[in-house]
């Protein structure tokens, strides 16, 4: 079931770190994937020991994603790099309404990064396939050189297979549809900024990292005809609405008052001069619905974990400027713009 | 100004999620009762206009919508208060050129590193073509960033007014009293009366009923400072909070002033703010900065007294005294108003790049990139009602 043990020694996992022949393609190579990547994400494809992963595909079209996880730092409250590049690609192809099927993983590992970090990483992300009931199929390891890396960069493609029903795009949002948000807003953001160097703060906030398809499959059977999907990951609410109001052609208009936002989360962006509007999420989803459609949506979502304080927080209107505006909880309005490079904090 | 008793308002039971002083300051009914109150102490006959000095009332006016909830007649004009546009091209250019020089590290605010020099450069771009140039929170930081690079020059970029001064003052102790001989501070730090003045030196040109006044300043240098603006210029000036309550209820107090005939300065921020602001500050302050005798502001020109140096016993610690800084003045690029709009001449939509060629991606001009600065602040969350007035037109 495994490589040919031609080697002797285990792999020191404890004091051990990466080294340029881990990605040499030699015996180093292959004993770090048989220990550690087949060791974890074990199953029939990988195996296999193929350079590829070999699997007939059930009827319906075919979805594919792909996401390159950079993430600094690499352990966080609530997760790490690694479950994190497991629910971010499910994600993106959850948000077409499909059942994600299979991951492949990329590693870029930097020369000199400790074995124990990376065991733990390889973990959590096994873990996060397991219980997305995702396997990752295929995979490849790069070794660079120390300084040409940020310790570990990984990179996960994803494919899933959408129901013949189902037409979930971001261009159908249409004027009276309502815009739904599956939870409260910022989590993983602030709980990465608590970290950060020069701005570490005490914060109770986790990520809200997870796998969504679980939720989608859900409001998908309360209500087939979801109009649009998307996870409001960089660039957080503020982002998606814009994206979804170009690609549709419309205008969105949200209420403030009904923003869920967790007073910690608020007060983290409060003293850092940021606006949660555009705080990323990890396990968070944004849905449009007809207006009709909308309660029974809204029920599904409740009724899931993922989706407990999910909230109608807008509807779409007509307007070919393409705004997307927000009645602030003064009763006064504003835009909701793209954001403009990164958000920097305030001088005073 | 004597303090009111129950200044602070209660918690409110159905907002189980908010936070504590914050919210308060943001409770809409309590808004649209100021709002009420507002609209029914203005004489319609009677245009209001008044100027907010400060980049964060400009900003917590856009952000909150509230102009929206004043009557027509009163007119809201922003001011030059805000550290990042008043800031002339020349000074970003010294610094980009400090940046530049090799085995500096320049360590700056993150509004500084988009604002635009002469040619199109900027911090940001200087950084990506290889200068060292490192975002910091807090002067602190960069004092920090000196202690851990020994073998470098570690060159803090301080901007800002009476707010930012002391920290930066701190620093420079801190600094001295460490010995280090590798950190120093470009000192960009401007004051809030003398700009003040040089607008309403240029006459009746503006109109002004009165100011909203800079709280975050008034903590630290009091309230007196302003009297001058009732007792010489005979207009009233409400220090107000940034907070969305805030800003209307100065509002309102300032439309009371100006019915009543009176001129005076009101202290709406009294939960932090007093005559005299905090002497502690104010005597660190003294210790390390002198006036320079006079000061370019972008906008506004050359204004006497109106900006601070290191003083010569801290010298060591001094950038300009340090490096070899171009120090030339740098006229802004000819399409952008950021001067007009910097005075209250002229708003962001009366410029004619406003929207077009300059935008908070490609900024022409530094009123479009600090986050507190008036275009951007408008092209942010305020332009779609440009669109709504072409429309009815």
């Amino acid at each position: 079931m495994s490589a040919a043990k031609d080697y002797i020694r285990p792999i020191d996992f404890k004091r051990g770190r990466v080294d340029l022949t881990h990605g040499s393609g030699g015996r180093a190579m292959a004993q770090l994937i048989d220990e550690l990547f087949l060791a974890a994400f074990d199953n029939d494809w990988l195996r296999q020991l193929n350079d590829q992963a070999c699997f007939s595909v059930p009827a319906g079209r075919l979805v594919m994603a792909t996401d390159s996880h950079v993430v600094s730092p690499l352990f966080f409250p609530g997760g790490d790099i690694g479950c994190l590049a497991v629910h971010g690609t499910v994600n993106d192809v959850a948000m077409a309404g499909a059942k994600p099927l299979y991951l492949s993983a990329g590693f870029i590992l930097e020369e000199g990064f400790p074995l124990s970090d990376l065991k733990r990483i390889v973990e959590s992300m096994a873990a996060a396939a397991r219980q997305a009931g995702v396997p990752i199929v295929t995979g490849d390891t790069k070794v660079v050189e120390q300084g040409k890396g940020d310790g570990v960069f990984i990179t996960t493609t994803g494919i899933g297979v959408v129901p013949a029903d189902v037409r979930v795009s971001g261009d159908r949002a249409r004027p009276g549809d309502k815009i739904l948000l599956s939870g409260t807003l910022g989590d993983h953001g602030v709980a990465i900024m608590s970290l950060r160097e020069n701005l570490s703060f005490g914060t109770s906030i986790a990520s809200d990292t997870a796998a969504l398809h679980e939720l989608v499959a859900a409001m998908l059977a309360a209500v087939p005809d979801i109009h649009c999907l998307r996870d409001p990951t960089r660039g957080g609410l503020g982002a998606t609405l814009n994206e979804l109001a170009r690609q549709s052609g419309v205008g969105m208009h949200i209420d403030e008052a009904a923003l869920p936002i967790r007073t910690e989360v608020a007060a983290a962006c409060e003293f850092l001069g940021l606006d949660p509007l555009y705080v990323a999420n990890e396990g968070k989803l944004v849905a449009i619905c007809a207006p009709e459609d909308a309660d029974r949506l809204l029920a599904a979502m409740r009724a899931h974990p993922l989706g407990r304080e999910a909230a109608v927080i807008g509807e779409v209107r007509a307007d070919p400027h393409h705004f997307v505006q927000m009645t602030t909880s003064f009763g006064g309005s504003r835009i909701v713009d793209w954001l403009s490079g990164e958000q920097l904090p305030r001088i005073c | 100004m004597k303090k009111k008793q129950g200044q602070r308002p209660r918690q409110h039971e159905e907002q189980p999620m908010g936070i504590p002083y914050v919210d308060e300051f943001r409770d809409g009914r309590l808004a649209r009762k100021i709002a009420a109150a507002i609209a029914a102490a203005v004489r319609p006959a009677r245009q209001y206009r008044f100027m907010e000095f400060c980049g964060g009332h400009t900003h917590a006016i856009y952000r909150y919508g509230l102009e929206d909830l004043l009557p027509a007649n009163i007119q809201m004009i922003h001011g030059p208060g805000c550290p990042v546009c008043v800031l002339p091209m020349g000074r970003i250019d010294d610094a980009i050129a400090l940046a530049r020089t090799p085995g500096v590290i320049l360590a700056s605010y993150a509004d500084m590193l988009r604002v635009p020099g002469s040619n199109g450069t900027s911090l940001m771009k200087a950084r990506a073509a290889g200068a060292d140039v490192r975002m910091v929170y807090s002067a602190s930081d960069a004092l920090q960033l000196a202690v851990a690079h020994p073998d470098r020059q570690v060159v803090f970029f301080a901007i800002g007014f009476e707010t930012t001064t002391p920290p930066t003052a701190v620093v420079i102790r801190e600094a001295a009293r460490l010995d280090l001989d590798n950190f120093s501070v470009f000192c960009n730090h401007v004051l809030t009366p003398p700009a003040m003045r040089a607008i309403l030196e240029t006459g009746d040109e503006l109109g002004l009923d009165g100011f909203v006044g800079p709280s975050h300043v008034s903590a630290v240098i009091g309230t007196r400072p302003y009297d001058f603006v009732a007792a010489d210029y005979r207009r009233p000036v409400v220090i107000s909070g940034f907070e969305p309550l805030d800003v209307l209820q100065s509002v309102l107090m300032l439309v009371r002033q100006v019915n009543d005939g009176r001129v005076e300065v009101e202290n709406e921020f009294s939960r932090a703010v007093d005559a005299e602001g905090n002497r502690k500050a104010q005597a660190l302050m003294t210790e390390l900065f002198e006036l320079r005798p006079s000061f370019e502001w972008r906008g506004l020109g050359q204004i006497p007294a109106s900006a601070l140096r290191i003083r010569a016993a801290y010298a060591a610690f001094d950038a300009e005294q340090r490096f070899p800084v171009p120090a030339q003045a740098v006229p802004d690029h000819k399409a952008c108003e950021c001067g007009a709009i910097l005075r209250g001449v002229k708003r962001p939509r009366d410029c004619k790049v406003f929207g077009t060629a300059c935008t908070p991606d490609q900024p022409i001009g530094a009123c479009m990139v600090s986050s507190e600065g008036a275009c951007a602040a408008y092209y942010n969350y305020g332009r779609f009602k440009d669109v709504a007035v072409a429309g009815q037109a």
